[in-house]
């Protein structure tokens, strides 16, 4: 049986990794390519690279970097951020990704998704939706979870993966950062909706909140996290031996 | 000298460096000479059995791989590169494979439950068959070893040709071989120590 997945993202600007708490306030943590390697050795599942640079010159050193990445570990690599046409695409599958996550691109251009798709297959194609309860709705908010696009969450998320995303990933604003555990009420219409693998991010604060999420969603496929695994609050292969020793399937 | 063939079809980037990083001697290429001359054959590919089927025999390429997996030469297809091995696929629509693998490619929907998604995407475990000997390109593995699968089609009606199965509300067909002709429908470059030792496995056939 598929196992639960595990998932570090390495948030990358200049070259380094940073995290920050509310998606403000950023801190330097590593070097990509050593946390990458870390992480894949720890039995990480899978790796998301996300880049936050502005800049064409920090994009050319983070595609170096990726590449870097893609030719020292060997497990499924996701690359988001600054994914807005089919070249971006081009541009990172071709330095070793498996999928590429859109975001604010989507937004901008709901056709992207469909276009991908049709290029590269769904399983190429990841939805990720910063989402924020704005009066009791769920909202969707874009440029890193500074705007409130006005569309509602869960329609959204149906419709990207009606026009070919075949994952999704679910930042749920209002936890991340927080380390109170996951989104659990966002995450379960989340999943109600959808038939395709989603993955669960922001909130997680220790190795009880990983338990729980899998645990009360049997059908989540995977627990994304950052700043725990960056900073050793949680360790990766603690975290796995726990899940399994509650139950869950996990690879070991 | 292990070649990838390059025919147009996804990132060969990862598959590459997964055969530099245990030391083989590795090249990418499109031409039928440079193919001929290789020891050992990769077929990759991801996307669409048809667009595929398409690029690999307008190329004359499709052609290549035949005549050098007849005269014995070892090839690996992996994942739609698997695929493409078999005998015809019923991916929208029905479509020519290469026909070095008895069988045919369907969909995975209609034999699982209907609570398990599609793609099928993540870890899981191979199970080799008990009534065979372990095939050569799993010799360093064991019983249960972890592999990641990205796929929404399987390979069916290949019993004779199964090397390993794996568990998704159903009995999928993970591996096939037919002498020197072998596929994996996960990828081993993906696969992290496990899928590793595969390749290190077929570099050493």
């Amino acid at each position: 049986m598929i196992t639960k997945r595990i998932i570090p993202c390495l948030d990358v600007k200049d070259g380094r990794v940073v995290k920050g708490v509310n998606f403000l306030g950023l801190a330097d943590v590593s070097s990509p390519v050593k946390l990458a390697e870390f992480y894949s050795s720890c039995g990480a599942d899978e790796l998301v690279f996300y880049d936050i640079t502005a800049s064409a010159e920090g994009r050319t050193i983070f595609t170096d970097i990726l590449r870097e990445a893609a030719s020292k570990v060997f497990i499924p690599l996701t690359v988001g951020g600054g994914i807005n046409t089919l070249d971006d695409f081009d541009r990172v599958l071709k330095c070793g990704a498996d999928k590429v996550s859109v975001n604010s691109g989507a937004i901008k251009n709901p056709s992207l998704i469909g276009e991908a798709a049709k290029r590269y297959g769904d399983q190429c194609v990841v939805i990720s939706a910063d989402v924020k309860r704005v009066d009791g709705v769920f909202r969707v908010f874009a440029k890193g979870g500074r705007e409130n696009t006005g569309m509602e969450a869960i329609e959204w998320i149906k419709r990207c993966v009606g026009n070919g995303a075949g994952e999704v990933v679910v930042n749920s604003i209002d936890t991340d950062g927080v380390k109170g555990g996951f989104d659990i009420e966002m995450l379960e219409a989340v999943c109600d909706a959808v038939n395709v693998p989603v993955i669960a991010s922001g909130g997680a604060g220790c190795i009880d909140d990983f338990v729980k999420l899998f645990k009360t969603i049997p059908n989540i496929d995977a627990g994304l996290a950052a700043s725990i695994f960056h900073f050793g609050e949680v360790k990766i292969s603690d975290l796995k031996k726990e899940l399994a020793k509650n139950g869950i399937n996990v690879r070991l | 000298m292990i070649c990838i063939i390059d025919y147009g079809v996804g990132n060969l980037f990862s598959l590459r460096s997964s055969f530099e990083f245990i030391g083989a001697d590795v090249c990418v290429s499109s031409d039928p000479a440079v193919i001929s001359g290789a020891d050992k054959i990769i077929l990759p590919g991801v996307g669409a059995f048809c667009d595929a089927a398409d690029k690999l025999f307008q190329s004359g390429l499709g052609d290549v791989l035949i005549s050098r997996a007849k005269a014995g030469i070892p090839v690996l297809g992996i994942c739609l590169g698997m695929q493409l091995l078999f005998k015809k696929s019923y991916e929208y629509g029905e479509h020519r494979g290469l026909g070095l693998i008895k069988g045919s490619v369907c969909p995975i929907k209609p034999d699982i439950p209907d609570n398990f998604k599609i793609p099928h995407i993540g870890w899981n475990r191979l199970h080799f068959p008990d009534d065979k000997p372990k095939s050569p390109i799993f010799k360093y593995l064991s019983e249960g070893d972890f592999v990641y699968f990205v796929h929404s089609f399987y390979g069916k009606d290949c019993a004779e040709s199964t090397i390993a199965v794996t568990d998704y509300g159903a009995e999928l067909t993970a591996a096939v071989a037919d002498k020197n002709v072998y596929g994996t429908q996960f990828h081993p470059e993906k696969s992290g120590e496990t899928g590793l030792k595969i390749l290190k496995a077929f570099c050493e056939l």
